[in-house]
Order: C-alpha cells, then sequence, then structure tokens
C-alpha cells in the first residue's frame, strides 16, 4: 500500500512517521508531477490552509487533487486538510477542494491560547487522546456524511464515503487508532 | 498543565513548518503577506533594517499597532518583545498574540536573564547561534527556536554559520557514547536531559527555523537545505522593488528547495532586491546580543 502525503506545508513528516509504524509506504507530493505516481490514499496534513490553498492552486495541482478525491481516492484531511476539502467555510470566502459536504469554521477555538487537548471517543472504536491547535470544527454536515466525533456538542471527525476528516491531529500523539481507521478505509472502500 | 501547555505551543510550531514568516508593520502589509502566502505574520512597528537606521533604543510595538493587524488576517500573528522584558511580554500574552519572540532584534532589557517561559501560557520563538543556546532557550520554556542571522543585513552569512554550527553540534552529539553526554552537556552549559535528548533523536527538541539576512527565493531554500525546517523574513520582502512577487516566491521556494528548476523560474524578474549591508560593515551586533 502507498500513501501519498501533500508536502506542501505543515505538519507532514508526523504522518509519514505514523503511517510508516503501521507498515504503509508513503511518498511526498509537492509538484504536479508527483500526483502521476500511483497511489492508494492520499493525506492533507495540518498546517496553514490558506497557504497550502494558495500552493495547490498555484502549482496547478487544485484540479487534480479533486478529481482524485471525487473519483474514489480515499483521503484523510487532518486540520487545515478539513478545511480544504469542505465544502464551504463558514467564516471565510474561501473554498478550495469543496469534495466533503459539510461546512467548517475556521480558528473556531479562537488563538493559541485557545489551542487544547482531551479525550473523546473516535466512531466505535473507543476514546482516544485529540491535541486541538487553533482548530476548526464541523458547523454544518450534509446527509451522507457519518458523524465520528464530537467534543463539546461540536464535531470534530467525520466520513464522507472515501473522504475522513479531522479536526484535531492524531499524528503529533502516539495514538494510532485513526490512521488504522484510514488505511482500513483503503483496504474496504464503501 | 504547564506541560500539556508546553506541548501545545510546540505542536503549532508544528504547523508552521514548510512555510515563511513574514515581518510586517501594517494591517495593508499583512495582508499582502496573508495572500503571498506567509504562514504567519510578525508583527513590529519597524523592520530590522529600519531600527538599524534609527538607531537609538528599540522596544516592543504599540499593542493598537499589533492589535490591527490580528484583525488584518487570519493565521497566526507574533510580536517581537525585548529580551529578559517579563512584562512586555505579559502584555502581549494578554492581547493574545500567537507567539512571542524574546528578539535580539530590540534593545535587551536584561543583559543577563532571558525571561521564564515556562510561566507563560502562550508560546516563545528565541533566537540562537549555537546549539548551547538553543538549548538553554528551550530549557527556560523557548516552544521554537531560530537562528539569530544578523537582522536586517539583507546578509544571509550569519544565518548560514549559525545553522551549519547548529547542525554539526547536533551531529556531534549524536555520535557520542551515553558516557561522554554529562561532560558534553556541561561544555555546552545545558542541563543533561536536553543533551540526551538531542543524542537520541538527532534534532532539537522543538521546531528550528532560519532567520536574519534571508533577502532572495535562493537564500531561503539555501537555508532549507542545510536544514532549516522553514524560514523568517524580516527586511527582504518589505524593503525589495516588488513585495507581493518576491514573497510569494520565497514560499514556493522553500516547499521546493530541492528543484531546482523551480527555483530558477522563482529567481527571474523578482525587480530590486533589498539593498543590503554586508554583516562586517555594520556597527551594531545584534547576535551578540543574550547568550
Amino acid at each position: 500500500m502507498k500513501i501519498g502525503i501533500l508536502a506542501l506545508q505543515g505538519a507532514f513528516a508526523e504522518h509519514e512517521k505514523m503511517l510508516g509504524s503501521l507498515g504503509a509506504e508513503t511518498f511526498e507530493i509537492r509538484q504536479k508531477h508527483d500526483l502521476r505516481r500511483r497511489f492508494d490514499g492520499l493525506i492533507i496534513p495540518g498546517g496553514e490552509s490558506t497557504v497550502q490553498g494558495k500552493l495547490l492552486a498555484e502549482l496547478g495541482m487544485l484540479d487534480d487533487v479533486k478529481a482524485a478525491i471525487e473519483g474514489g481516492l480515499p483521503t484523510f484531511g487532518t486540520c487545515a486538510g478539513l478545511l480544504l476539502m469542505a465544502k464551504k467555510i463558514e467564516n471565510d470566502s474561501r473554498a478550495y477542494l469543496k469534495t466533503m459536504d459539510i461546512t467548517a469554521v475556521r480558528n473556531a477555538y479562537g488563538r493559541q491560547l485557545g489551542s487544547f487537548s482531551t479525550m473523546a471517543a473516535f466512531g466505535s472504536l473507543g476514546d482516544i487522546p485529540m491535541t486541538f491547535i487553533r482548530a476548526p470544527y464541523i458547523s454544518e454536515a450534509g446527509e451522507g456524511v457519518e458523524i465520528l466525533s464530537e467534543v463539546g456538542g461540536r464535531i470534530v471527525a467525520a466520513r464522507q464515503k472515501n473522504m475522513l476528516a479531522a479536526a484535531f491531529h492524531p499524528e503529533l500523539t502516539d495514538n494510532t487508532t485513526v490512521h488504522r481507521y484510514f488505511i482500513d478505509m483503503i483496504k474496504n472502500p464503501r | 498543565m504547564i506541560n500539556e501547555r508546553f506541548e501545545l505551543n510546540k505542536n503549532l510550531a508544528q504547523m508552521l513548518k514548510g512555510g515563511v514568516i513574514m515581518d510586517v508593520t501594517t494591517p495593508e502589509q499583512a495582508k499582502i503577506a496573508e495572500a503571498a502566502g506567509a504562514c504567519a505574520v510578525m508583527a513590529l512597528e519597524r523592520i530590522p533594517a529600519d531600527i538599524r537606521a534609527a538607531g537609538g533604543v528599540s522596544r516592543m510595538s504599540d499593542p493598537k499597532m499589533i492589535k490591527g493587524i490580528q484583525d488584518a488576517v487570519s493565521i497566526p500573528v507574533m510580536a517581537k518583545c525585548r529580551i529578559g522584558h517579563i512584562a512586555e511580554a505579559r502584555i502581549l500574552e494578554a492581547i493574545e498574540i500567537d507567539y512571542i519572540d524574546e528578539s535580539e532584534v530590540l534593545s535587551p532589557a536584561d543583559d543577563k536573564y532571558h525571561i521564564d517561559k515556562t510561566a507563560f501560557k502562550v508560546p516563545f520563538v528565541c533566537g540562537a547561534r549555537d546549539l548551547g543556546e538553543a538549548l538553554r532557550r528551550i530549557n527556560e520554556g523557548a516552544a521554537m527556536i531560530r537562528t539569530k542571522g544578523e537582522p536586517g543585513t539583507g546578509d544571509v552569512v550569519q544565518a548560514v554559520c549559525h545553522m551549519r554550527i547548529m547542525q554539526a553540534e547536533i551531529r556531534r552529539l549524536g555520535s557520542l557514547n551515553p558516557d561522554e553526554l554529562f561532560d558534553a552537556a556541561k561544555d555546552l552549559g545545558v542541563p543533561y536531559d536536553l543533551a540526551l535528548y538531542v543524542h537520541e533523536n538527532k534534532k532539537l527538541p522543538v521546531v528550528n527555523f532560519a532567520a536574519g539576512g534571508v533577502a532572495t527565493p535562493a537564500d531561503a531554500a539555501l537555508m532549507m537545505m542545510l536544514g532549516a525546517e522553514g524560514v523568517f523574513v524580516g527586511s527582504g520582502i518589505f524593503k525589495s522593488g516588488d513585495p507581493e512577487k518576491r514573497a510569494s516566491a520565497i514560499v514556493k521556494a522553500v516547499t521546493n528547495f530541492e528543484d531546482a528548476a523551480v527555483l530558477a523560474e522563482l529567481a527571474e524578474d523578482l525587480g530590486e532586491a533589498m539593498v543590503g549591508i554586508n554583516a562586517q560593515e555594520i556597527e551594531l551586533i545584534m547576535e551578540e546580543r543574550g547568550k
């Protein structure tokens, strides 16, 4: 199994490390030609959504990535990755890939002083540690979206067909539950 | 609780990796920086080149000016306080700055002690010229490190020197026998546990950016090649002929620093670079501040 990790900006190395520990092969996607390689899954990491979104567009990758996700490529976005996949961002006029039927709120917990970590349930897989860094949450989810986690009444993880989105950063903890769930999405597509 | 806060603060720096943090002095510049792809901005009244030109004592910026920039952009906003100036740092924390830079660019308020950064909830970034300085700042609670370079010069030589020294010292520490670490920690003037961390992980315990004298996309790429995890650009952008284009090119150069064809394209037609002064021609050596 080979997983491409969007490496334009942000915390992509942590995903590589975690997936590596689970036996998945990874490579970094930095340019359009990297997208021509064959891969079974895509990670869109945390970072700044404005930076990644701009680079996706200006490096000519936005349409290709969008088409690949719409074509069924299993994709996992964390934090900024969630924002890039969202159909709409409530407090921002920008939207990027618009593949997932969710509305997100950016910097929803405020500035860095609002960043926090907590334990909460991920789907039926029990409580896991969740790290929120200037994080978004999902304010509205469409019909086909399965809600996997809620914290304080806000949706923080969800799945729609081949797309998995988390407002928190499982790659910054040593708990591999969410990454194992994603690998399972690749192995057993819906 | 303190530890959890430190983890969250270290993790914000993780999100900045592979990015460019730009100095801005007005909300308009902040918007240009954000639109050009900055992953954060540093709000300050005068960029380092102008601090040099103006001379005199340089202090924390007016909170009103910083708030104006916080309102203008959605990316993280950083601001500088003087080395050892606990009160300025508390003021910046009170206005909910995302990162405080305890910076040698401003006039030091304390010529011996740095701020006890473990006593704060907001994260700090500090400058360092070598591994010893970096680990001392981390021990004081810094959640991110940057090379000092020589700010406001447009001359990258000191940033290169500091990054080279830091990486070489990390490699050296990594190669020692475990029983040699106690003495190595003593020589570096750092706690043993931090020396042990570097020995085991072959890296700093926090994110390490380059800063001080970066003026072109090629400068930024050079710093990434030497092991920086991202780049601060101070005077280099808004002292140049076409700030928007240069800022955008530097962002792309940091992402694709390993692709020379891309770098060649980015270096084209950027207009006037900041004039710059050679680091050996200046009288005020900012990097000497705070060891």
